[in-house]
């Protein structure tokens, strides 16, 4: 018979559609599944000064989960993250409502939105050196307010400080939270918010009943991008804290650094068991694949 | 039009000065960079001159910085070019569902949220653990991919949500084979597109740090070359170097802009004249 011999249609769109995403099937797998699997692996190794060997042993996690350092670091860690987090959201919301709401034609959002992305296709390293002249002793800050009488002599707490930290974060990370809130609140159909002046809201009302919930969602993205960038960060700590301040990151790169592959392994895990936990947590409020 | 009201000004204020606290730093390192030779990090300006850039040009200053510029540059075009390939390949596999789509789906979204230390840890290991060598082009290649893949595919995604499939239908309708409508009709519609996911594979992939850190071996990649140079050079060259690559990386973005600009320009006209033959 013919028709047996014909393959079904939907299965040989289920087959180009396989043909069409093994390659990037591959390279997700070879370069983050399996380095993860490799993670979790070695951190049941063990480890002497110059080489690291199979075992199964717990003591990587002991050491770290026991540790007063972990905890304290974990305590920093969170700080630094509810810091710019709040700073983030504020200015991101802030940023993309104006586009959205206050600019009226369609090109100058556009551009007003480029503005606000090309930064982030630049150097983060850059970017963060660029505040050494601005927040150093001698910095561009302390001398304008010695100018303005402000202050006596140059604060020292502006460059390599948690302040120094926080502050280029959110210079890092609040065009993560602008893009996707800005995205959402586009397609927020103005005719609601007329329909709220109608009825006689007030324009706070409009903003938290109409405005803020349906900008949920691109809040909910912003805020996963900008958890994950910084409970992974340890360059920008370490630069803008001048070393001095502990993450996270930094415990594992440290780790790294003396080559006790198997701790660093352990303290990812952990870490990553946070990160997962966090946005799991945030992704019960956002359904990503309806938001593209 | 109504008149502005005065949250306009208010909230058009705090626009400006968030325009300036992005830039603001920067637009500083550039006017530094052109220190005299006897200037320091901060202002004063003490003197004008190019002598920092110019001390660029000597190999004991700063080290490989040109050999490193042309690794980020190379591994850059490569990157770009896998991730524009496969984001389109992805983009159009996702636009029906198959077994294990969400899977990779969510597999792809990991990949934007676990930590890039870890991917740059695990793949480390990997290398390690097989003997292998790590290097720029193979290990650091497929690291970087881990973070540009990710933006390339939810760009295509949202393409492919605003898709008007009529497009293919109309195509399928003149008789044209899979291949064809994809090629002659789908691709052209969405080129301007594929611009910005070039756009986002190469500048992501010069700029990347954390993931190439352990995956790139003995030959640096330029920001791995910069971030070696933040501990240990003192002197406006430092700054320097941050305005060249933040000027090229302008100069990229800029050339990619104008590409979508004009291509969007061309779609237009050429997509006007349906029909004005008729009457």
């Amino acid at each position: 018979m013919k028709t047996t011999k014909k393959i079904d249609p939907s299965k040989r769109a289920e087959r180009v559609s396989w043909m069409l995403v093994t390659p990037l099937a591959c390279v997700l797998g070879f370069f983050l599944l399996l380095p993860i699997l490799t993670i979790v692996t070695v951190s049941f190794w063990n480890f002497n000064e110059w080489s690291f060997f199979p075992d199964f042993i717990l003591d990587n996690y002991a050491y770290h989960l026991t540790s007063a350092v972990t905890w304290a670091t974990y305590l920093k860690t969170l700080k630094f993250m509810v810091l710019t987090w709040c700073f983030c959201a504020v200015i991101g919301f802030t940023v993309a409502y104006f586009l959205a709401f206050h600019v009226r034609s369609l090109p100058v959002q556009i551009a007003l939105f480029l503005v606000c992305t090309i930064p982030f296709w630049t150097s983060n390293i850059i970017r963060m050196i660029s505040w050494i002249p601005f927040l150093g002793r001698n910095g561009i800050a302390n001398s304008s307010l010695i100018g303005l009488g402000v202050i006596d002599e140059p604060l020292e707490w502006l460059l390599y400080s948690d302040f120094a930290v926080v502050l280029a974060f959110v210079h890092l990370y609040a065009l993560f939270m602008v893009v996707p809130i800005f995205n959402t609140m586009m397609r927020i159909d103005k005719s609601l918010i007329e329909a709220a002046r109608d009825a006689g809201a007030s324009g706070l009302q409009i903003l938290t009943n109409v405005i803020i919930p349906l900008a949920k969602p691109g809040i909910m993205i912003g805020s996963i991008f900008v958890v994950t960038l910084v409970m992974g960060d340890f360059i920008t700590v370490r630069h803008m804290s001048g070393g001095q301040s502990a993450s996270v990151g930094r415990i594992i790169s440290n780790e790294i650094a003396l080559l006790q592959y198997p701790a660093a392994a352990a303290s990812s895990v952990v870490l990553l068991c946070t990160v997962l936990l966090m946005i799991g947590v945030m992704m019960r409020f956002v359904d990503i694949r309806k938001e593209l | 039009m109504e008149p502005r009201s005065r949250s306009f000004y208010v909230l058009a204020g705090f626009f400006a000065l968030f325009v300036i606290f992005l830039y603001g730093p920067v637009i500083t390192i550039g006017i530094l960079s052109f220190q005299g030779p006897r200037g320091g990090l901060t202002f004063p300006m003490n003197g004008v001159s190019v002598h920092w850039f110019h001390d660029l040009f000597e190999q004991q200053a700063v080290g490989d910085i040109w050999g490193s510029f042309r690794r980020s540059f190379a591994l850059g075009l490569m990157v770009m070019s896998v991730t524009v390939v496969l984001s389109v390949m992805g983009g159009m596999a996702f636009r029906r569902k198959f077994r294990g789509s969400s899977v990779l789906f969510y597999l792809i979204i990991a990949s934007l949220i676990v930590p890039s230390i870890l991917v740059s840890l695990g793949v480390g290991l990997i290398f390690n653990i097989l003997d292998l060598e790590v290097h720029w082009a193979t290990s650091g290649f497929g690291s970087q991919l881990t973070w540009t893949l990710p933006f390339g595919l939810l760009i295509m995604f949202a393409v492919f949500n605003r898709f008007d499939k009529s497009y293919e239908e109309a195509a399928r309708d003149l008789g044209a084979s899979p291949w064809q409508t994809v090629r002659h009709v789908v691709l052209p519609i969405i080129a301007p597109m594929l611009i910005g996911v070039a756009l986002f594979g190469f500048t992501l992939s010069y700029d990347e740090f954390a993931r190439t850190l352990l995956t790139a071996g003995s030959y640096n990649t330029l920001p791995l070359e910069i971030f070696g140079m933040t501990t240990n050079v003192t002197s406006p060259v430092l700054y320097a170097l941050g305005t060249l690559t933040t000027v090229f990386s302008f100069f990229i973005i800029g050339t990619f802009l104008t590409i979508v600009v004009v291509m969007r320009k061309r779609q237009a006209r050429s997509s006007s004249d349906a029909g004005s033959g008729l009457v």
